[in-house]
């Protein structure tokens, strides 16, 4: 299990917590996201033998959420 | 699509701004088809986002304060009311635009302090300086820093000497001398000097990244008010709807109806309590006080009794050996066994002796075997194959140690004086005795004064250390009550006992040895930049630097922050109250209805804002 850290764009609905939120649960290897509303960051595990730090990137960015940098650890 | 509307939001809102302008002037020369056109597409652009948003949302199974917009412009247009239905969407977008650039003021007092964390590193590596980023620096490494840079790990200095500015982390200004074996930490800006520091922890594991870290999730933890706003707001919207079809049904009159549906919008309820939450914290974390969420944040507001340590709380938490005395054997002598002994203890009276011997110039032994330490700032050890106990006198007695009668007489004069005593025995017979004090913090008195001032009812300081050591200290700090030779356990006995007598009651502490009572306290307040390691455990809040004058402010600061969420939800309900009732009597159309309800977000937002300048 590893951790990603994403650094998004200035988020401003509380609503758009619940949608970047249940896409990321969705996906097959992502658990546990979470987004710092304040901070403008995602923050969930994955199983990189399932899913790719890009895959979890580009599903925020199609949801309409421009991503300023990510990170994994 | 999506992504093209979001991005040109601005854009729309102020087109729709300027198509509502010319209708109006269209209108004065009554040309009132004209008017209505320009109306009509000002409406249906500013609608396209909010549609989109309201759409999300729904399918998310959430209520939106969006899909009561665009009810009410259905029904606008509907009863061909351009006017309102074209106000009512510019409002909720240009409104919108101002709550984004306040909020992101708002974060920007965070943001700042999370710019301070340098992406680059200068590290020497075969004797040449090269500058990496930062997230290759290692554990290990060495790394070089220059006036005016910041530092990029934290370390320990190996050379040279700098004036280091400590404020992003401890909120004190003062510039610190750093020399060869300080610490030295991420974040902090050196003012003046040359040093190389030796990394410890790099990235995410420095002190500053840390505290980011904490300051984030704290923003996002809300109090039991905004818990119960945030359930208010999920049953409230569908309610609204309901009242709304109710007024229609029951008036027959729609446009009174789409009225009361846009004016009952819970938008400042929802935005009041956590914008307040979010400026206190920030202004704490620009302070060195680091406040880990709403709850926390109400908790220390209503807090009316203070439990103290002693150690590294109210003294400056580095003890020293003032003297000792000898039987039998001579200073240098003993004090090798005793040294030795303590080499391996962390206790800070144990390093309190290694030092002395250091001074002294006194080698140690490496040959130590079934070392034991004992609870209570006790160690029991073979040096060289001598069975050497080191401790207080009760501790000693215990370990079938005796204590001649001048001895005890010696312990009572030191004691006498307010310093801390520990024994030395070898093989079961005392040959020294160590007299170590530990300077109070000046700062102490007036802090507790002044917390009492601003509604502590009771001050207790709960320690470890002798009675007649504890009276000392804690009679000339104006501690209402002391209690000593305390093990963690009782302090948690004595938290626990407060707390049934109906004190709220804060434990501060420097979090190592006191995390039980910290967890017991109905607020754990952990001291010093420790603290942040057991922060995510026990405390709620962290105090970054060591001068208990901060404590003042926090305590200030959580009041301060408490009556602006109040204020705000006053606003919030107040607005709703004047609006509905005003909308019933027919006083309050849709476009001034969504007028003043924007004004009440902007209100609560500015509001909060005054906490983020907030000094004491």
């Amino acid at each position: 299990m590893k951790k990603i850290e994403i650094q998004l764009e200035t988020v401003t609905c509380p609503s758009c917590i619940k949608k970047i939120e249940s896409a990321l649960n969705k996906k097959e290897g992502v658990s546990d996201a979470k987004v710092l509303f304040h901070a403008s960051k995602v923050k969930a595990d994955f199983n990189d033998a399932l899913v790719s730090q890009k895959e979890i990137v580009d599903t925020i960015g199609n949801l309409g959420y421009q991503v300023i940098s990510s990170s994994t650890y | 699509m999506i992504n093209l509307v979001n991005k040109h939001k601005n854009i729309i809102t102020l087109l729709s701004g300027l198509l509502i302008s010319s209708a109006f002037i269209f209108a004065y020369f009554e040309l009132k088809d004209i008017s209505d056109i320009l109306l009509i597409i000002a409406t249906i652009l500013a609608s396209i986002p909010i549609l989109i948003k309201a759409i999300q949302s729904t399918v998310m199974k959430q209520f939106s304060i969006e899909l009561l917009v665009i009810i009410a412009v259905i029904g606008a247009l509907y009863i061909k009311e351009y006017t309102e239905s074209s106000v009512v969407t510019f409002l909720f977008m240009f409104g919108a635009y101002l709550e984004a650039k306040t909020l992101k003021k708002m974060r920007n007092a965070l943001k700042k302090l999370t710019n301070l964390s340098p992406k680059t590193a200068d590290v020497i590596k075969d004797g040449h300086v090269v500058t990496t980023l930062v997230d290759d620096v290692l554990v290990d490494d060495l790394i070089v820093g220059k006036t005016g840079s910041i530092i990029p790990v934290d370390g320990i200095v190996s050379k040279g000497f700098a004036s280091v500015n400590e404020s992003s982390i401890t909120g004190e200004s003062m510039p610190v001398g750093k020399k060869i074996d300080e610490m030295v930490y991420s974040g902090t800006l050196i003012e003046d000097g040359y040093i190389e520091i030796k990394a410890l922890k790099v990235g995410r594991d420095t002190t500053f990244s840390k505290m980011i870290e904490l300051i984030e999730e704290a923003q996002e933890s809300k109090s039991k008010t905004q818990k119960f706003l945030d359930k208010f707001a999920q049953i409230y919207t569908p309610v609204v709807v309901l009242l709304s079809i109710i007024v229609l049904l029951w008036t027959r009159d729609l446009h009174l109806s789409i009225t009361f549906l846009v004016v009952a919008c819970p938008g400042a309820l929802v935005i009041g309590a956590p914008v307040s939450t979010v400026a206190g914290i920030s202004n704490g974390a620009s302070s060195g006080i680091l406040i880990k969420g709403g709850e926390a944040m109400q908790n220390f507001a209503h807090i009316d009794a203070l439990v103290v340590d002693k150690t590294g709380t109210l003294t400056v938490g580095r003890p020293v050996v003032v003297h000792t005395k000898d039987y039998g054997l001579n200073e240098n002598d003993w004090l090798y066994y005793a040294a030795s002994a303590e080499s391996v203890s962390e206790h800070h009276l144990g390093k309190a002796i290694v030092k002395y011997a250091a001074q002294k110039n006194i080698l140690l032994s490496k040959v130590l075997h079934d070392v034991e330490i004992i609870k209570g700032g006790g160690i029991k050890v073979f040096v060289d194959d001598k069975l050497i106990v080191i401790g207080t006198h009760e501790l000693l007695v215990k370990q079938n140690v005796l204590i001649e009668p001048n001895v005890i007489k010696d312990l009572e004069t030191e004691e006498e004086k307010g310093y801390t005593t520990v024994l030395v025995s070898m093989d079961s017979k005392v040959v020294g005795l160590i007299a170590i004090a530990d300077e109070i913090k000046k700062e102490a008195k007036n802090a507790l004064n002044g917390l009492k001032a601003l509604g502590i009812k009771k001050v207790v300081m709960l320690t470890g250390d002798q009675e007649r050591v504890a009276l000392n200290v804690g009679r000339s700090v104006d501690v209402d009550e002391i209690h000593a030779g305390l093990k963690p356990e009782d302090k948690v006995e004595h938290i626990k006992s407060l707390i049934k007598d109906g004190y709220k009651v804060a434990m501060i502490g420097d979090g190592l040895n006191d995390a039980p009572a910290l967890a017991t306290a109905n607020l754990g307040i952990a001291m010093g930049i420790a603290g942040v390691e057991v922060s995510t455990e026990v405390a709620d809040v962290v105090l970054m630097s060591d001068n208990l004058l901060q404590l003042i402010h926090a305590y200030k600061l959580a009041k301060k922050t408490n009556a602006n969420m109040k204020q705000n939800t006053l606003i919030a309900v107040l607005t709703v109250v004047i609006l509905l009732s005003g909308v019933l009597f027919k006083l309050v159309n849709l476009g001034s209805g969504m007028l003043i309800h924007e004004l009440s977000v902007l209100v609560v937002i500015l509001n909060a804002m005054r906490l983020l300048k907030f000094k004491s």
